[in-house]
């Protein structure tokens, strides 16, 4: 298959202790051939682009909560309005924090079950095709990601949850490779019912705790990441979605 | 003017922090703690003429910023 007929467009957050940054820069390029820049955090606008990356890290040192200050920075608001217009939105750790704490996505995290950082590969179950990021995917396939976090233990309220579920809106869950089922042992944070990554109601904006980006190239070892890119690359086909704000 | 906001876990909410310090605590021979919640205390000195004013300052920025609202709880207290 070529390339993409459509050059897509990427602006990955830069926050003051990102650290994923040009992981997530790299990534895009190599999986979907983007044109990837970062955007710093005190800027106000994106630019025209078809995709947003908010990367992993640790933004303003994580104080207070992790993503609780990102949350009130400029770019921020920037993000809020590509994602209100529809654009597409990935939060990968960190920035998948940093979206909840925005309340961009529902949810919250608490320190890990076991209090310890966690950093090794997991197995993560495809739960819904309706994102932009698993439109290619197969519900059910199983794919291999690094995790590297102490606060990923995602939660939120019963009736919310339920709610969440009607609406299809959970799109990764931790699972056991050998058996496809979302087993405690299979959790490494403790996360409500082994979830992994969720979208918003829309569709567009999803986070995760994995790291896609470092699962994304041949040399290291792992290119089940880029199958996030590629399916988004997929779905620009699709809806041709480039929101400028 | 001093305000004091108290950010607690939630009833119901899994606190991984408070298990392991009740835990520690009964390492160290503490008999009887039959439950620890670990929250966060913020005191805020604020530019208010009277204690309502205080509170509502506090209150707000509990809201925005001091705490996560699926998670935690909030309390406001006037010091003075």
């Amino acid at each position: 298959m070529s390339a993409t007929l459509v050059k897509p467009r990427v602006a990955v957050v830069l926050f003051p202790g990102s650290n994923c940054d040009t992981d997530a820069v790299e990534a895009v390029e190599h999986a979907i051939e983007a044109d990837a820049h970062l955007v710093r955090h005190d800027e106000k606008e994106l630019g025209d682009v078809d995709l947003v990356v908010l990367p992993g890290g640790f933004a303003y040192g994580d104080y207070l909560r992790a993503g609780a200050m990102a949350r009130f920075s400029p770019a921020m608001d920037a993000v809020a309005r590509f994602a209100a217009k529809g654009g597409s939105v990935l939060g990968i750790c960190n920035g998948f924090q940093v979206l909840c704490e925005a309340g961009l996505l529902p949810g919250a995290m608490l320190k890990n079950a076991n209090l310890r950082f966690v950093h090794r590969d997991v197995f993560l179950r495809v739960e819904t095709k309706r994102t932009p990021f698993t439109l290619t995917l197969t519900k059910g396939e199983v794919l291999r990601m690094p995790i590297a976090h102490g606060e990923g233990n995602w939660t939120v309220g019963r009736r919310d949850f339920e709610e969440m579920l009607a609406n299809d809106q959970i799109v990764f869950r931790y699972v056991d490779p050998s058996t496809g089922e979302a087993t405690a042992g299979a959790n490494p944070n403790g996360s409500l019912d082994n979830v992994a990554g969720v979208c918003n109601v829309k569709g567009n904006v999803v986070g995760l705790m994995p790291h896609p980006e470092r699962a994304s190239e041949e040399i290291l070892g792992n290119v089940d990441g880029a199958k996030l890119f590629k399916s988004f690359a997929s779905s620009l086909l699709g809806m041709g979605t480039r929101v400028s704000v | 003017m001093r305000v004091e906001v108290r950010v607690m876990p939630k009833a119901g909410v899994l606190d991984p922090q408070g298990k392991a310090i009740a835990q520690a605590l009964a390492r160290l021979g503490y008999g009887g703690v039959a439950d620890v919640r670990a929250g966060k205390v913020f005191r805020i000195e604020v530019d208010a003429k009277e204690p309502g004013a205080a509170r509502e300052a506090g209150a707000r920025m509990a809201e925005t910023l001091l705490s996560n609202p699926v998670i935690e709880d909030y309390e406001v207290e006037v010091k003075g």
